[in-house]
């Protein structure tokens, strides 16, 4: 029999005007890898935040193997054994790997100067036992790719020791091959008797590598239970309280798919992609798969023109045309959502209103002059249609949620009536709930006759909602396959390029 | 956009409160506070400043930052006094001294935008280039001896009121509703707000942002052709240290460096308040050391206010549950 490690008992947590959490109680054992799930908004992150020390309960007691512990701070909690990698990195971009993962536990010299060497064997020690030999303890962080950042982030953690690591959304940046890294990373961890508690969107992941799982909603445990005694409709309906059926929706019969829209002839970005040709037809949804780093977000960027193609061809509607800057994108009817809504998508400080007329200002122009109350009746059509919970139209973006960040983002790109668009990444931290709308709006879309590409790291979205699906693998397209004869196994074995089992982890 | 009329309605009336708080008190603490001629000096001295702070306070919401003002100021007082004791016409002078201040503008524009140098290091390098500029051309001395008809620009009146008051007055009001409601300027709130979004949502920012140090060169040139004009002589240390008054102006008045913030009547009406400062502390006789000390913890207090009701806003944020994610 395993021993408890943590056990919380009646944790609450209010916040002026909103109990964020309501006497959460939970158990994890010594060794075992523990799914926390639940909608943004939850309780998920405020929870981890109190287990890391970051906040202090309100009410209720947190015990550490059967002693009673308080924690003032997170170093106290880092202190005790409890590590948590957040969802943004920490990690100083200018400094190298080992100093990062060994951040102000540098091993010294006389005077206290850093013994480097020393520091380079502990590293590479740390490296070893996970059977990293790609990452070199002197490379800058800012040079390794976001996966292996995520690595570097997770090691800092481990490195420290804890009994019990918290991965905050781990695979947010990660493709599916080097999920399985980790997930192999974090089996050999807890058959050290580390334990785990995993917080993620993705149920998939949850399935494969969690032992048991606890949902919440609006603050409360819904419910608790072994993985291995329930399916993905459990955890969704006790997470969402309503059933939904097949998030990713199926294409109607009636809605055709056309001639071809939008090809690209062999274009080419120095350094980035080459020799990229593909098509998308009217009402097509065409999926972009790949590695991160594969080049399919670059490709996007590029027919969009916010990084102009150097050679080849783009034509659309059979007519050639050539496209160097988005405003000249968005005139030709292309739009294009960006993967990182935060930092490239949205004007955070400002209102929703300001926000979703952004990309198209000159409709809200009278002789050169803003009109407010077209800004205003735009505002309030937008959120209605895209069903945006916010108090109003005035509300600071920053204020709403993830997933309805994202339906405004969508919205302003709904807005500008694309013939063609591009969704990079559609759901990235989004919950379950409004991944569903997403999905839902950009069926609609397609059967309007848009032509719509979906870039994504997510396998099972590309494979659920597109019709056709283009691999690329070091900047190249490596494999187009329709949604009949697509799977799992050839993405990911297209992706790269080697042959993949599904049984390799286990 | 009610939102950013919101916050900066609240800094604009936060001030206003202010100022007229201030009025208030030294209504009564001086008889010579509320006489017209004292106001009026008191605007007057307000108005070359008030000028540059209008292209200033559209830069920065736009994230854009200019320390050469000061110096673009002299450069084009000296060069337009220069032109007109050439016997160029006063008003082709006026032109081209204007011209060569947008130019001066646009340069600074191009390193900015298309090279991507950090603002603050480029303006600087401006900042002493055309200081030593107009050192060089005039060589040390100060340009006097200019034509009434020049000299009409800044010492003439209208209505009692002497011109560059109205200068500054109508530059405020049309730079304040050009900032506000047209759609050109107001590309400069999405530029600052977020300059890679505001690419992509097909926003021109380069050229804004080079259009933009076009128009501070020329303000900043009119600034100087109104300041030589009204003083009768171009002063070879005309404009030191003016635009760090404009530039804390432009902060009191609810701006921030990191831009997508700010107004032209919130400038104004910083400007306003440091006068008015500066003023009470001269009649009340107190040491003219003080003032740039008192300046300095106006600007303090203004920003930490600000952080503050950031920070309680943030905090309202995480209360929702939603500002964590």
């Amino acid at each position: 029999m395993s021993q408890i490690v943590l056990q919380t008992k009646g944790i609450v947590k209010n916040f002026p005007g909103v109990r964020a959490l309501d006497g959460v109680d939970i158990e994890i054992m010594q060794g075992e890898v523990h799914a926390i799930v639940g909608e943004n908004g939850a309780g998920k992150t405020t929870l981890m935040m109190i287990l890391a020390g970051a906040y202090h309960p309100d009410e209720g007691e947190i015990y550490l193997r059967g002693e009673k512990v308080v924690f003032n701070s997170s170093i106290e909690a880092s202190k005790k054994g409890i590590g948590i990698v957040h969802q943004e990195l920490s990690l100083v971009p200018n400094l190298s790997v080992a100093e990062n993962i060994f951040a102000n536990r540098q091993p010294i010299k006389a005077l206290g100067i850093i013994d480097l060497k020393k520091l380079r064997v502990n590293t590479l020690e740390t490296l070893s036992l996970f059977g990293i030999n790609s990452i070199d303890p002197d490379c800058l962080v800012k040079n390794l790719s976001i996966a292996n950042q995520q690595l570097v982030e997770i090691l800092k953690a481990i490195s420290t020791e804890p009994k019990l690591l918290i991965l905050d959304e781990p695979t947010s940046s990660l493709t599916d091959a080097e999920v399985k890294q980790l997930f192999k990373n974090i089996r050999i961890l807890k058959n050290r008797g580390i334990s785990f508690i995993y917080i993620s969107h993705h149920l998939n992941e949850i399935f494969e590598i969690a032992d048991n799982v606890t949902i919440l909603r609006d603050g409360r445990v819904v419910a608790n239970a072994k993985l291995a005694d329930v399916n993905e409709e459990y955890l969704i309906t006790n997470m969402v309280g309503r059933e939904i059926k097949s998030i990713y929706g199926k294409r109607e019969i009636d809605a055709e798919i056309g001639n071809i829209f939008f090809e690209a002839k062999s274009i080419r970005k120095k350094g980035v992609f080459e020799d990229v040709s593909f098509y998308v037809r009217k009402g097509e949804i065409v999926g972009f798969s790949g590695l991160v780093g594969a080049g399919r977000t670059d490709v996007g960027r590029s027919i969009f023109g916010a990084d102009p193609i150097d050679n080849g061809e783009l034509y659309l509607n059979e007519k050639k045309i050539k496209i160097d800057a988005p405003k000249q994108a968005i005139e030709y009817g292309i739009g294009y959502m960006t993967e990182d809504r935060k930092v490239q998508g949205l004007y955070l400080a400002f209102d929703v209103k300001s926000n979703l007329i952004a990309n198209r200002l000159k409709d809200f122009t009278s002789f050169g002059f803003l009109n407010e109350k077209k800004i205003d009746d735009n505002a309030y059509a937008c959120v209605e249609e895209f069903c945006v919970v916010t108090p109003s139209p005035d509300q600071i973006i920053s204020k709403l949620s993830g997933g309805n960040q994202q339906k405004v983002l969508l919205s302003m790109w709904f807005s500008i009536k694309p013939k063609l668009f591009i969704a990079d990444e559609p759901t990235k931290g989004v919950d379950i709930g409004a991944k569903s709308d997403i999905y839902n709006l950009l069926r609609q879309l397609a059967k309007t006759g848009v032509a719509v590409i979906v870039i994504s790291s997510d396998l099972l979205e590309i494979l659920g909602i597109s019709d056709r699906i283009y691999v690329m693998k070091e900047g190249r397209i490596v494999g187009e396959l329709n949604n009949k004869e697509a799977n799992e196994e050839k993405v990911i074995s297209l992706a790269t390029g080697v042959e993949y089992n599904s049984k390799e982890c286990q | 956009m009610n939102f950013i009329k919101h916050m900066a309605r609240l800094r604009e009336f936060m001030i206003l409160c202010i100022v007229i708080g201030v009025i208030l008190t030294m209504s009564f603490a001086s008889p010579h506070f509320l006489t017209s001629r004292n106001l009026i000096a008191l605007m007057l001295g307000l108005s070359i400043e008030t000028i540059i702070a209008v292209g200033m306070t559209n830069l920065m919401v736009s994230g854009g930052f200019d320390m050469s003002v000061g110096s673009i100021t002299a450069f084009i007082g000296a060069a337009t006094a220069m032109m007109v004791t050439f016997d160029i016409p006063v008003f082709s002078a006026v032109i081209l001294g204007l011209c060569i201040g947008a130019f001066i503008g646009m340069l600074n524009g191009l390193v900015v935008a298309k090279l991507g140098i950090n603002a603050f290091v480029t303006t600087l390098s401006s900042l002493s280039l055309f200081r030593g500029l107009t050192l060089i051309v005039s060589g040390g001395r100060n340009i006097s001896g200019l034509p009434e008809s020049f000299e009409v620009i800044g010492q003439s009146s209208l209505l009692g009121i002497q011109m560059p008051i109205w200068y500054a007055v109508f530059l405020v009001i049309a730079g304040d509703m050009m900032l506000r409601k047209a759609r050109f300027f107001r590309q400069n709130y999405y530029i600052g707000g977020n300059e890679k979004a505001a690419r992509l949502s097909g926003i021109s920012v380069d050229k804004i942002k080079i259009i933009n140090y076009v128009l501070t060169g020329l303000f900043a040139g009119f600034a100087g052709i109104v300041m030589t004009s009204r003083l009768g002589s171009a002063s070879m240390t005309a404009g030191i240290g003016l635009e760090l008054r404009v530039i804390t102006a432009v902060i009191i008045g609810g701006a921030s460096l990191g831009g997508g913030e700010g107004t032209v009547i919130g400038t104004f009406l910083g400007s306003v308040l440091m006068a008015l400062i500066v003023n009470a502390l001269t009649l009340f006789g107190v040491d003219v050391y003080w003032q740039t000390f008192v300046i300095g913890g106006t600007l303090l207090i203004a920003v930490v206010i600000d952080r503050l009701g950031k920070i309680r806003r943030e905090k309202k944020n995480l209360a929702s549950g939603r500002g964590i994610k």
